[in-house]
């Protein structure tokens, strides 16, 4: 989304927020502030250093499937929340390494799109599906431009108590939003050998993550898109 | 006239012997069971308004209030025998809802088993 597309969605929100309030003071016909409150304080987000990150290992994947009751793929229909991907500039050979899952859009396009609802941002910039809005269109799949969501195709069980996961709703990263509102990090920052994945508050400034993106060169992927995505990249 | 209402009559006797036989409330396994987070008879009625204020709560806001949380329900309720609250047919929210016929549609999504089992049993 152009930076245009972006100020003309603010003043189209600032605008049915003046229409929501002449309605009659007081009382809003819909929340367009959601969680505002503490929305500057926390941004949650990752920087992946790939340099670190080793070709062949795939202990993040396994991670994040071990800790979501993912089936690490058996069958061609399975989700896949994050995976390792090998790319090769072709004019010089260099090779890099780096995981790839949902990115946290800023803007993200996957909320745009979908017409329930349950694709949303939460005040501290993690991306959900709300599974009980989902109605398995799957128009956020089409729209994100990192292909990291998944749609659950068949039914079923012994899914992680905390990580509820159904048959005909689109899901991705969450982050471990399960593990994060507990204090903890999430699985495959936890599990990566070369500790390539930093994870923390981009919005504090004494953060180990603000520290680092600031004083060290990284990138977003389809930075020209402008979503803003919370996951940067060192050494792409 | 009169026999109309010698028919009424009959019928008024019928119902409160009807409705005794009907209110027989189902088997069910309790599980740890325990004093609940409300009384009983408002559960009974009132844990589905409980839940989905609680889920959106959760999911939207990330404000996890554990104890009338579906996992703590769970956690007092599933079965001694085999940590479910859906695993039998007298499993604590099956026998109620079949009993009433109401679609029990969390378990799709969610699991019904104590975390602690659950745990136990995929930690290798
Ligand atoms: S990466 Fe895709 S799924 Fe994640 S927030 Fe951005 S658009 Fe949505
Ligand atoms: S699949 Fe679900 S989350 Fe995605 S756009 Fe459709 S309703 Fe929204």
């Amino acid at each position: 989304m152009s930076e245009i597309n972006v100020q003309r969605r603010q003043f189209l929100k600032m605008s049915m927020g003046v229409a929501a309030v002449s309605i009659a003071p007081g009382i809003f016909l819909f929340d367009m502030a959601h969680g505002k409150a503490d929305a500057n304080k926390v941004r949650w987000g990752m920087l992946i250093e790939t340099a670190n990150c080793a070709e062949g290992c795939n202990d993040c994947v396994t991670a994040c499937n071990t800790e979501n009751g993912l089936s690490d793929g058996v069958s061609s229909t399975d989700s896949q929340w994050i995976r390792k991907i090998e790319i090769k500039d072709i004019s010089t050979g260099r090779e890099t390494s780096l995981p790839m899952m949902c990115q946290h859009c800023e803007h993200p396009p996957c909320v745009d799109v979908c017409p329930t609802g349950a694709s949303f941002k939460r005040a501290d910039g993690i991306v959900l599906v709300d599974k009980h809005l989902c109605i398995g269109c799957r128009y956020c799949m089409m729209a994100c431009p990192y292909k990291a969501r998944s749609f659950v195709h068949e039914p079923l069980q012994n899914q992680n108590p905390d990580v509820p996961r159904g048959r005909g709703t689109v899901e991705s990263c969450t982050m471990c939003v399960h593990r994060i509102d507990q204090g903890q990090q999430p699985a495959c920052a936890v599990a990566c050998p070369n500790k390539s994945i930093l994870f923390g508050n981009l919005n504090d400034p004494d953060s180990e993550i603000a520290t680092r993106i600031r004083t060290v060169a990284s990138a977003q992927v389809r930075a020209d898109l402008g979503l803003n995505p919370g996951v940067r990249y060192q050494g792409l | 006239m009169l026999r109309l209402l010698s028919i009424l009559a009959v019928l008024c006797l019928c119902i409160p012997a009807y409705a005794t036989e009907s209110s027989a409330i189902p088997k069910l396994d309790i599980g740890k069971g325990g004093e609940c987070v409300k009384e009983p008879q408002w559960m009974r009625k009132n844990h589905m308004h409980l839940l989905t204020h609680q889920r959106d709560e959760v999911v939207h806001k990330g404000v996890r209030d554990d104890k009338i949380s579906l996992k703590n329900c769970i956690e007092c309720h599933a079965s001694t025998k085999d940590d479910s609250v859906i695993a039998r047919d007298d499993s604590f929210c099956v026998a109620c809802h079949r009993y009433e016929a109401v679609k029990l549609d969390c378990f799709e999504c969610h699991s019904g088993e104590r975390k602690s089992a659950w745990l136990k049993r995929n930690s290798k």
